[in-house]
């Protein structure tokens, strides 16, 4: 069967995870060099909280003088709601991919905002993926279907404040001296496994439409098919939430066995690629591997190469997968005899339930 | 520096090891002495592309082929050699 014909596939390019906004012109009347009088377009603030508050994340994109526009932009208060904003003379196209880069999300998951024809055909041509738009559209913002999730779960709603809390533990990061696994240690990592509950099912749908990266199939599951998964005695639903030092990053993974006779079979696993940096995925499939060797069964696992997931990929071939079974090209089952697990590590407070 | 070398000090600043001093040997098994996550694979695998310009498929991704620095630069050899006959 062709992928890109199957319904369960997610329709990339409809639901946007960022704005980016320009400044002059765009943001607010005026340019901000020639007058230092600028006022924020009206509603404009209103409609900037009201995405926050769904879990849309915004930036900045402008040719203006850093320290100038940020000190504007506190002025107004609303320079809270911009994350890594690009405020300098390099081309827009090269600031949006550090924003892409530094929230770390798709290039089509981003909307740019711009009064700007040129800017906007510039960015357009170096990122076909982005949508752009002409700041005169902005009241139509919170009507678009694009930026109106299905559900607004509480991991939405935190989404800014736990971009918030991770650009502090990368400052941290960067200045901390001695090997990764001693700054590893410095961050109390728990991480809880827990079968799902009823009032994870949103966020775990929400899970399986925003991961890209890290997901082993690429399929979606809505709330009444997680529902009926999680009363069914041939399933197991599993959660995984991850805490540090610096904050709570919520739930950030899902994983769907299928229990048969011979086998525990992974229909669907994927963590957030915000807490790659941890390994936590590692993590979480030994535990997996470890369940089901204590239960006799062995561990096979669906793998669809969407394009976007290649790091999964890699991650269950060094954990000791191998291949079994092709449906096509794209469509694999991967098995682990489970004669290797690599242990939890030391950083790692894992806890079960 | 050798392939064995520069292995070595690459899996030594990326790897989280488990234990202090321990003197990693071209025949340990990495996955027994630190965690192996999958930044780690991914950063390894990049690294052997970029410095040994190697091409790894798929079909390489065997974790017999990754187990040690022995078991490294052999494959990084026998895919240079592929490579130019």
């Amino acid at each position: 069967m062709n992928m890109d014909a199957d319904p369960k596939i997610k329709d990339k390019g409809r639901e946007w995870k960022a704005v980016v906004w320009d400044l002059d012109n765009t943001l607010w009347d005026g340019i901000l060099l020639e007058n230092d009088r600028v006022w924020l377009k009206p509603g404009i603030k209103e409609i900037i909280a009201t995405l926050d508050s769904r879990g849309i994340l915004h930036s900045i994109a402008s040719h203006n003088e850093h320290g100038t526009a940020m000190a504007k932009l506190r002025e107004m208060e609303v320079d809270q709601f911009f994350l890594y904003p690009e405020i300098n003379w390099n081309a827009k196209s090269a600031s949006l991919q550090r924003i892409r880069e530094n929230l770390n999300i798709e290039m089509d998951a981003i909307l740019f905002i711009d009064d700007s024809a040129f800017e906007r055909g510039e960015v357009q041509h170096a990122h076909p993926e982005v949508t752009c738009m002409d700041a005169s559209r902005y009241k139509s913002l919170p009507r678009l279907p694009g930026l109106n999730p299905r559900f607004i779960t509480q991991d939405s709603r935190r989404r800014r404040t736990m971009y918030l809390e991770d650009i502090q533990r990368k400052e941290v990061e960067r200045s901390f001296e001695g090997p990764r696994k001693d700054f590893l240690a410095s961050l109390d990592i728990q991480l809880w496994i827990t079968p799902a509950k009823e009032e994870d099912l949103q966020r775990a749908e929400e899970l399986t439409l925003r991961t890209n990266q890290l997901n082993t199939t690429g399929l979606t599951y809505d709330y009444k098919e997680l529902r009926k998964l999680i009363h069914s005695p041939g399933h197991k639903l599993l959660v995984c939430e991850l805490k540090d030092r610096y904050g709570n990053y919520g739930k950030i993974g899902l994983a769907l066995i299928e229990i048969t006779e011979k086998y525990w079979h992974l229909k669907l696993f994927l963590m957030s690629c915000r807490v790659l940096v941890y390994g936590v995925g590692t993590v979480v499939l030994s535990h997996i591997m470890g369940e089901a060797r204590n239960s006799g069964k062995k561990l096979r696992a669906d793998f669809i190469h969407t394009g976007r997931n290649e790091q999964m990929y890699v991650t269950f071939k060094f954990a000791n997968f191998r291949e079994v079974a092709a449906h096509d090209k794209k469509r694999i089952v991967l098995e682990n005899d489970l004669s290797f697990i690599q242990k939890i590590p030391p950083y790692v407070d894992l806890r079960t339930g | 520096m050798d392939i064995k070398q520069k292995l070595r000090a690459f899996i030594e600043d990326h790897m989280a090891v488990q234990e202090e001093d321990v003197q990693l040997k071209d025949s340990d098994p990495i996955f027994e002495l630190g965690f192996v996550d999958s930044l780690f694979a991914m950063q390894l695998i990049g690294f052997i592309q970029n410095q040994f310009q190697v091409e790894i498929e798929s079909a390489d991704l065997d974790l017999a082929n990754f187990r040690s620095i022995d078991r490294m630069a052999a494959f990084i050899q026998e895919k240079k050699a592929n490579e130019e006959g």
